[in-house]
Order: structure tokens, then sequence, then C-alpha cells
């Protein structure tokens, strides 16, 4: 998805003159394009988070939009108080695009393993919080993101992901709703954010074999979150599931958990998949990572399974 | 400099702040008095003498942008704009009071003629490195000016500014040290020592102006009348913590109390009676 959605921004930029890349020394071979064309618009600030926060912050004050690259944490939780009051407090026009989200830089270890970033970047008023799952809601939530006055986060992965949508759904998705793969159940309904959309989708075939009616939905903006969709989902279904590569405090499960626990009517159980509070302390790659934290497709169909019996076995009770 | 009276000098308007500063402080019974005494002649003269600016229309495009990184002296920003016109001066009455925006540190909202935000020390004089560098590429003559403290140098993130604003020689961008001497728990040699700081700057790629005396308006002008040959400025003010105060200055109690009663009195005293 980051391939796509740096060519969307060259391609935003050939007509937006407002437009400057600022990169914090990363980005090999994925920057060279704009670079190339937009030179004096491109500033890499080299390795200095802090000031590439403010530094944007100013050249948005001044009118520009500016697009904020690098990994993880770097732009985030390195410069977390230079987006709280230079950023947000101003309401300046940064959108910050992190790469490497959750585990997806699994082997460098947990340094380079976002997965607070969603909740940091949430709690802090005027921010737009994006985690596509593919490069179609990838360059929906930039353009997205592009045409809102403001500060978002957009938080990729790599380039190695799965297309789940097909092309024709660019022209078809809403990215200010939830959007479902699949008719929803009145059983189990799975929300993820992010790529991790994937293993949702292994995990409601295991169910679905197993006889439990699954669906499966992708949040890919969870700030504003769709809070009507959610409370609908939660009073038509027995339980809801958040998996998110990510802490289960602050990120998808926390925003659907908030949603949920403050309406007033009957709602399902829920139920949040993630790392469980706590840090990553060893490497693999992606997919060994998720299976190890318990956010597989088969784990989570496997946990989901026995919440479920459970959930059934009090009803009968 | 649309706003200032005609009949305002320099030395009128640093006075004027003074004891706008001290009546301020003393009301809302706030802190920080020491470094607003010690910044106040700079940022006197920048409002006399040095920006460009139209109090009747503060986002004016060709105004020179005034960043106050050393937020905690907000009430002299507060006091020089109300004086050059861009509010009542009766709205200074408001600060640090319950329901103002005029926050102690310096605040952009609801306030005509603040820049930017600041109180966290170490993130204003970034963000005016990035204005500076989007005047830069929108090819706009205006200038920026960034007031920060020498404690505040202790920050990293002023350091990863000055290696860009070198990098990207940004010559309309000026930053003033108050260079006083002192941050919040005693002198800065006892604490962070930040000497040989003139060679610091110079090492990081900048135009260096050493201000004997922060508190005399003509060396003051000379030094921001110095033009760099691309590179960005700074001038390393040599001031005093409580300047104009007697009991005030050099003395670190006054980063944090506010005068009250005979010590409100003696103070505002010397202050009616300073000269500048």
């Amino acid at each position: 998805m980051r391939k796509k959605v740096v060519d969307a921004i060259v391609d935003i930029a050939k007509y937006d003159s407002r437009i400057v890349f600022v990169t914090g020394d990363l980005g090999y071979n994925v920057l060279t394009a704009f670079e190339q064309l937009f030179p004096e618009r491109y500033i890499n600030v080299g390795i200095s988070e802090q000031n590439m926060a403010a530094v944007s912050a100013g050249l948005a004050l001044e009118g520009h939009i500016v697009f904020m690259y690098s990994i993880g944490n770097f732009p985030t939780l390195r410069c977390i108080e230079q987006i709280r009051n230079d950023i947000c407090y101003h309401n300046a026009n940064v959108k910050i695009l992190s790469v490497g989200g959750g585990m997806s830089y699994g082997d460098l270890g947990m340094s380079h393993h976002a997965t607070e970033d969603m909740a940091m970047m949430r709690a802090l008023p005027n921010m737009r919080v994006y985690a596509p799952a593919d490069s179609i809601e990838a360059v929906l939530c930039l353009n997205e993101a592009y045409k809102t006055d403001g500060p978002a986060f957009i938080r990729m992965e790599g380039d190695r992901e799965k297309q789940q949508h097909p092309d024709s759904a660019k022209m078809e998705i809403d990215i200010h709703s939830i959007i479902p793969f699949g008719p929803v159940s009145a059983e189990v309904n799975i929300l993820t954010t992010g790529t991790i959309l994937a293993e949702g989708l292994r995990a409601k075939d295991i169910l679905g074999e197993k006889g439990i009616s699954a669906g499966v939905i992708s949040v890919p903006r969870i700030k504003p979150i769709d809070v009507e969709s959610i409370k609908q989902l939660a009073r038509t279904s027995k339980m809801l599931v958040t998996l998110e590569e990510h802490n289960i405090l602050g990120g998808l499960g926390g925003a659907v958990a908030e949603v949920v626990s403050s309406d007033h009517v009957p709602h399902a159980v829920l139920l949040r998949l993630g790392l469980q509070d706590e840090y990553t302390s060893i490497v693999g790659d992606q997919e060994y990572l998720r299976n190890f934290y318990g956010i597989s497709g088969s784990r989570v169909a496997e946990t989901i399974e026995q919440q479920y019996q459970m959930l059934a076995g009090k009803e009968q009770q | 400099m649309q706003g200032i009276g005609d009949s305002m000098d320099s030395i009128m308007l640093s006075n004027r702040i003074r004891i706008h500063a001290l009546d301020m402080v003393h009301a809302a019974h706030a802190s920080h008095i020491g470094g607003m005494l010690s910044c106040a002649d700079i940022i006197a003269v920048l409002y006399a003498d040095v920006a460009h600016y139209d109090c009747n229309n503060p986002k004016w495009d060709r105004r020179d942008r005034v960043i106050l990184s050393k937020g905690h002296s907000g009430a002299v920003i507060y006091a020089a704009l109300a004086e050059c016109n861009f509010f009542p001066i009766e709205k200074l009455k408001e600060y640090g009071q319950n329901g103002s925006q005029l926050s102690c540190h310096l605040s952009h909202r609801g306030v005509p003629g603040v820049e930017i935000s600041t109180g966290s020390l170490g993130n204003g004089v970034c963000v005016a490195c990035g204005m500076a560098l989007s005047l830069k590429v929108q090819r706009k003559a205006a200038r920026v000016f960034a007031i920060i403290g020498d404690g505040e140098c202790n920050e990293g993130s002023v350091w990863e500014m000055a290696m860009l604003a070198a990098q990207k020689r940004l010559d309309n961008f000026t930053v003033i040290v108050d260079r006083n001497h002192m941050q919040a728990l005693g002198f800065c040699k006892d604490i962070i020592d930040m000497e040989p700081l003139s060679d610091k700057w110079k090492s990081f790629g900048w135009s260096v102006t050493v201000v004997e005396n922060g508190h005399d308006h003509d060396q003051l002008r000379s030094a921001f009348h110095f033009e760099s040959d691309g590179t960005p400025k700074v001038i390393i003010a040599n001031t005093v913590k409580g300047h104009g105060v007697s009991f005030m200055e050099n003395n670190i109690r006054w980063h944090y109390s506010d005068p009250k009663g005979d010590e409100y009195n003696e103070a505002l005293k010397e202050l009616r009676e300073y000269k500048g």
C-alpha cells in the first residue's frame, strides 16, 4: 500500500502546489519520484523526529499541506508532544504517514513494532486516525485526509499485503463507514483495522466450517469512528470481536468498547483481540508473530469458538 | 509597523511592557517575572523598530513572524501587542484569570497577533524554522524571529532545528537567545553550562552576533540589522534575569514567585523610575 499511497501523493502534488513531503530520512527507493518531480517541496529533515513534527506544523501554518513520513513509532511516539502542541492544538494540516504499522517489521524487534501508535494518536483532539487494510482503502484514506482540513494519521504497513477489495471498489467504498466483507452475522461479527483483515477473513472461514456464522467488517477509519453502524451491529448480533495488530487498549478495541458501552439498549458481548497489554519480546516474520500473539486466523477462530460456546452455555442455563 | 503610536519609541515600549508584565503576574499570582524582565527589551525593539506588521490585519501575508519560544514569558508579548494596538490594553487584565484565553504560557487562541501557542520549551523555535522554510519555498520575503531562552538551549530539539536551518540556508530566520544565564533551578553554569554558546551556534553553521548588553536598545538594533551571508542568524543577547527591579536581578526566587504587597509596590516604583 505504501507505493500506491506515495504514487497518489505525487499525482496530487502535480496540481496542488501546497503539497510538501517531509521525511525523517526514511523511505529508501519509494520517494524518488516525488523528490525528482518536486525537489523544492521534498524536505528530508534528517533523523530528528521532534524537529520534523514541529517543522511540519510551521510549514502547514504557512499554507502547505504536509505529508510527514517515517516508520512506526518515530513519527508518532517519539514526537508525541510536538504532535499534540504544535500540530493538533493549532489544527495544522499535517498528515502523518507511518509505515511498518503493527509487527510488519517483525524481525526488527520491539523498537520497530508499532503497537500503541493508534491509541496515542486517537487520544489527541483534532487528529483523524486511519489504518487501511489494503492499497484500495489506503488511497481512499489518503484522499479523505488530504481533503479534510487538519491533522491525520495514516498507519500503513509495507507493500506486501494482499489486495482485499476489487479494483472497482475504489468507486464504491465510503470511507466514513465500516466496510462489511459479505453479509454481517446475527451471531458473531469480527471488526478489524489494518491488514489483519486477512486474519479475520481466515477466522471466518474456519468458524463457518464449525457451524458458527461470522461476519467480517473492515474499519479503516477508527477516528472518527462510525458510531451508528457499530451500535447497530452490537444490537443485532451476539458477539462482537475486535481484531487489531496493536494493544487492545486504546485502539480499535478501545474505540468499539467506548461506543458499545455507552449504548443504552441490550447489545452484544465484546471480545477484544490484539496484544494483551504487553510488549513484543520475540522477533519473527509477521505471520509468525501474529500466530505467537494469538491474532492469526486460526488462533482467532479458536478463541472466538471458546468464547462463543461459553456464551451459548450461559444462554441455555 | 502599522500599530505602534507615533510618540512611542522602543524605550517607552519596553518600560510599559515591564510595568504591564509586573501588574499581570501580580494580579494572576503568576510565575516567571524574572525571565519576562530579561527579554522585555528584545521584544520592545522587535516591535518598535524591526518587525513589519499591521495591527488591523494580524494575518497580513507579508508580516514578519515573531515567535516567543520561551512561552513562559507570554505576558511580554501580550503587553507588546496591546501597546501596538492589536487589542485593547484593558484585555491584559484577563491574563491568567478564570475563563480567560490569555494563558500564562503564550496562547494564539483568541489573541490577535500571536502566531503560535508555546510553553513546552524547544517546540516554538522548531515551528518557527518550519515557517521560515515555508516562506523560502513560497519565495515570500517575510522574515521569522524566534526568541528562546538560554536554559531552553538544553532541549535537544533546538539543536535538531539548528542543523536543519543551516542546511537549508534559512537567511530569513533569526533566533534571539535571551541569555540571562539562569534557568529553572539556578545558574546555567551550575546546571548545564552552555558555554561556549557562541561557538556552539557557529559550529552548527549559524552567523552569530553577541550583544554585550541585551538591555541596550542601540546594541540590539545593530544586532538585528546585521546581515548574514546566507546562513540563519542567531543573536545572543546577554541579559539579566529580573532586570529593572534591583531585588529581582539574578535572584532565582523570581523564576517562580509573584510579587505581593510591599514587594509589588517597591517593584512598581522601581519600574516607574526606570529610564531604560
